[in-house]
């Protein structure tokens, strides 16, 4: 992974320093709430229902054990002994207090780590696919690209300002498992015919109110223009984009309002007047960031048959939560952060702990987070299965729901989040016991539940198999259900099929869906095939049989 | 009287907004919409000229009347107004202005007053009230850099370079 030079490390010390000052003038009252807001939140703290909200980045989900257990001190000592992973893997604490915010920090920085940038309208955590360097269908290693836009996004003079927030993905597999078209920009890396390394560049792709998928507005970028490519993008947004309305005012907007033949045009005139004065990625630069990328250092090994282990359990966990791996004998195995009872994406202390010692022992120290809200541990000797499966277990973390209907997305809702209209954690407990029995799950196969409290659209709910999201009815909880939404590799946005439901009924609507597919799948369907084939109606006809609001 | 803070020194502002008490030999800030509308008009005082541009003004409007100006001032009404530091960024760059680039307004704080210096910004003038010693010790705050910027912030080090020094040669590195 990579590690920290004098100039990242000054850069992280300073801005705690910074943080420090503005918390301390804040607290002094020379800063009021108004002027600190937008100060606080480029820090990733955020003021909530409770208690302040800290998000700590993970760029590109990439964790080494020592992080993970700072991570867990930090919660232990500040928090209350748990974190929370979100979609865009970071790490956020729920209960810190604001004095303690830069002590946080500090501690943060001392592990190479920080929380700049995770809120607020500039340029946040780059995102990227959390199989990067191990995916058998990858076409370069996406990290090295994140983590130079990291750099060159980190406190970037001319787009600390802009007029939304504004989210990259990188993805350098076939499959885009960044979900990569919903983001402002998305980067799709593409190898030309001598192997050269370039991007597809998507824009204006996003959730929230008005979601939109990104398009393409160069089919082939080389990759030493990568920079002066994308400050030509952000210029164009931060000129024009809107600030007059905080609801129109990210560049999926003004992607729409200009069009995209017209937004491209204005991007390559931008591009080409300033690539004299945009920065330059030099080909030293660029060796230096991929050499913390190297594969590791594997062992020779030959693929080994798990199938003589004992346990059904066992099988059922090799099955649902490893995947394939580029090097013989071995595996990524998926850490469920799903266990049912457990609020999606949640993680204590000690599991935190638990996790960063097996990292160290069985892959090379090093953890990832998924856009899905689990973790990873992307190198595992697959003779060290039985024994990853048993520890993971006594853990709570082996829960084997990967890809099913309980390996669900969920934001933290009305319980935490002060934007929120409705409850998550409730409605994904509920839904946790109406579909706690795992051979039905398995019958039902891939289906990806995704759950906002509001509209934000933190739990991506438009383009989950099933959408659930959150409303506010005459100051009650209300769900919304969607079907058809995909983000992985055939972007689509869900459809609406009716009338929202109330709170108690939300677990009963969905097991009306899925029965609905179990009747109408054909052999080997999976539920979002039976739903582009089918249609929404016959679900909404079901889903609302005994519902007065369909009378 | 004005206070600013000028390549780090705190000065007392010797130029006038258009509106203001003046006398033709004094520095006037003109806003572009009454600059346009009669160039010939402000380019025979005898002072110098400045333009004063609003956010939403675009910097290429300036071009035929930039080589008369001594001073361009940028409008920051509010803190989270970002497009000054694009605007500032085209002027010092692609159009090669060398006199002096001011940012004013509400939104020019000390906890902007890095950015905006990298921007190339070499005149900060804050609301009134505004304490400028912190203003000019927030300068220094940060010594490192990732991207390529205005040398009105010495650096110890930074990471990306960028083609062209042209018209930055006396500002960006």
């Amino acid at each position: 992974m990579y590690r920290y030079d004098e100039l990242d490390q000054a850069l992280v010390d300073q801005r705690v320093a910074e943080f420090r000052d503005q918390v301390r003038r804040h607290l002094a009252g020379e800063l009021s709430e108004e002027e600190f807001r937008p100060l606080r939140l480029r820090n990733g703290l955020y003021i909530q229902r409770h208690a302040p909200m800290l998000r700590i980045a993970i760029p590109y989900g990439l964790l080494s054990s020592q992080q993970l257990r700072t991570l867990a001190r930090i919660t232990r000592r500040y928090d209350r002994g748990y974190g929370h992973f979100t979609t865009r893997q970071n790490l956020q604490l729920n209960w810190p207090a604001l004095a303690d915010v830069p002590d946080i920090l500090a501690e943060l920085a001392g592990v190479q780590m920080h929380a700049i940038q995770t809120s607020g309208n500039c340029v946040r955590n780059v995102t990227a696919d959390h199989m990067a360097g191990i995916a058998p269908d990858e076409i370069d290693d996406p990290r090295p690209y994140c983590e130079i836009i990291r750099q060159w996004a980190t406190l970037h003079p001319e787009f600390s300002y802009l007029p939304r927030k504004f989210k990259i993905a990188v993805t350098g597999s076939a499959e885009d498992r960044a979900a990569s078209e919903v983001h402002d920009i998305g980067l799709q890396l593409r190898r030309g015919a001598k192997g050269e390394i370039g991007f597809t560049v998507r824009v204006g792709g996003g959730l929230g109110r008005a979601p939109a998928i990104g398009q393409v507005i160069r089919e082939w970028l080389p990759l030493p223009e990568l920079l002066a490519y994308l400050e030509a993008i952000l210029r164009v947004y931060n000129l024009h984009g809107r600030r007059d309305n905080i609801h129109k005012a990210r560049i999926k907007v003004l992607v729409k309002a200009l069009g995209t033949e017209r937004f491209r045009a204005e991007v390559e005139r931008e591009w080409q007047a300033g690539r004299e004065h945009a920065a330059q990625l030099s080909a030293a630069e660029l060796e230096r960031v991929r050499g913390f990328f190297r594969p590791h250092a594997y062992e020779s090994l030959a693929d080994c048959d798990t199938s003589s282990a004992r346990e059904p359990a066992f099988h059922a966990w090799y099955r649902y939560n490893t995947r394939p791996h580029r090097m013989p004998g071995y595996r990524a195995v998926l850490v469920s952060l799903k266990a049912h009872g457990a609020v999606p994406g949640d993680m204590t202390a000690v599991q935190m702990e638990g996790v960063a010692d097996l990292a160290t022992r069985v892959s090379f120290g090093l953890v990832r987070s998924t856009h899905t809200q689990n973790l990873l541990l992307a190198d595992v000797p697959q003779r060290l299965m039985h024994e990853v499966w048993r520890e993971l277990a006594a853990l709570g973390l082996a829960t084997p729901n990967i890809g099913t209907l309980t390996d669900m997305i969920a934001c933290p809702g009305l319980d935490f989040c002060s934007l929120a209209n409705a409850g998550t954690i409730s409605v994904a407990r509920q839904i946790q016991e109406r579909f706690d029995d795992l051979d039905y799950l398995y019958d039902l196969g891939e289906i990806e539940v995704k759950m906002s409290g509001c509209m934000n659209a933190c739990g991506h709910h438009h383009v989950g198999h099933i959408g659930i999201l959150g409303v506010d009815k005459h100051g009650e909880e209300w769900y919304q259900i969607s079907l058809g939404g995909s983000a992985n590799g055939f972007t689509a946005l869900g459809e609406v099929i009716g009338p929202s439901v109330a709170q108690h009924e939300v677990a009963l609507t969905l097991e009306r869906i899925v029965e609905t597919y179990r009747e109408l799948r054909e052999e080997g369907e999976r539920f979002i095939d039976t739903v582009r084939r089918v249609g929404i109606t016959p679900f909404r006809e079901r889903a609302y049989a005994t519902h007065p609001a369909a009378a | 009287m004005r206070h600013i803070l000028r390549q780090r020194e705190l000065l007392t502002d010797e130029w006038r907004y258009l509106g203001e008490e003046t006398a033709d030999a004094d520095p006037l800030i003109v806003p572009l919409a009454q600059l346009r509308s009669d160039p010939l008009q402000w380019q025979r005082r005898s002072g110098a000229l400045g333009a004063r541009l609003g956010p939403a003004d675009a910097v290429e409007e300036l071009g035929p009347l930039l080589p008369r100006l001594a001073l361009v001032a940028l409008e920051f009404p509010n803190p989270g107004e970002g497009r000054g530091y694009s605007q500032a960024r085209l002027l010092r760059g692609r159009f090669a202005f060398r006199g002096e680039l001011r940012a004013f307004g509400a939104g020019v704080r000390q906890d902007q007053a890095f950015l905006l210096a990298r921007c190339g910004f070499d005149s900060l003038e804050p609301p009134p009230g505004t304490d400028l010693e912190a203003l000019r010790r927030a300068l220094t705050r940060y010594s490192v850099a990732y991207q390529p910027g205005s040398a009105q912030v010495e650096l110890r080090q930074q990471r990306f370079g960028a083609l062209g020094r042209r018209a930055d040669e006396s500002f960006c590195r």
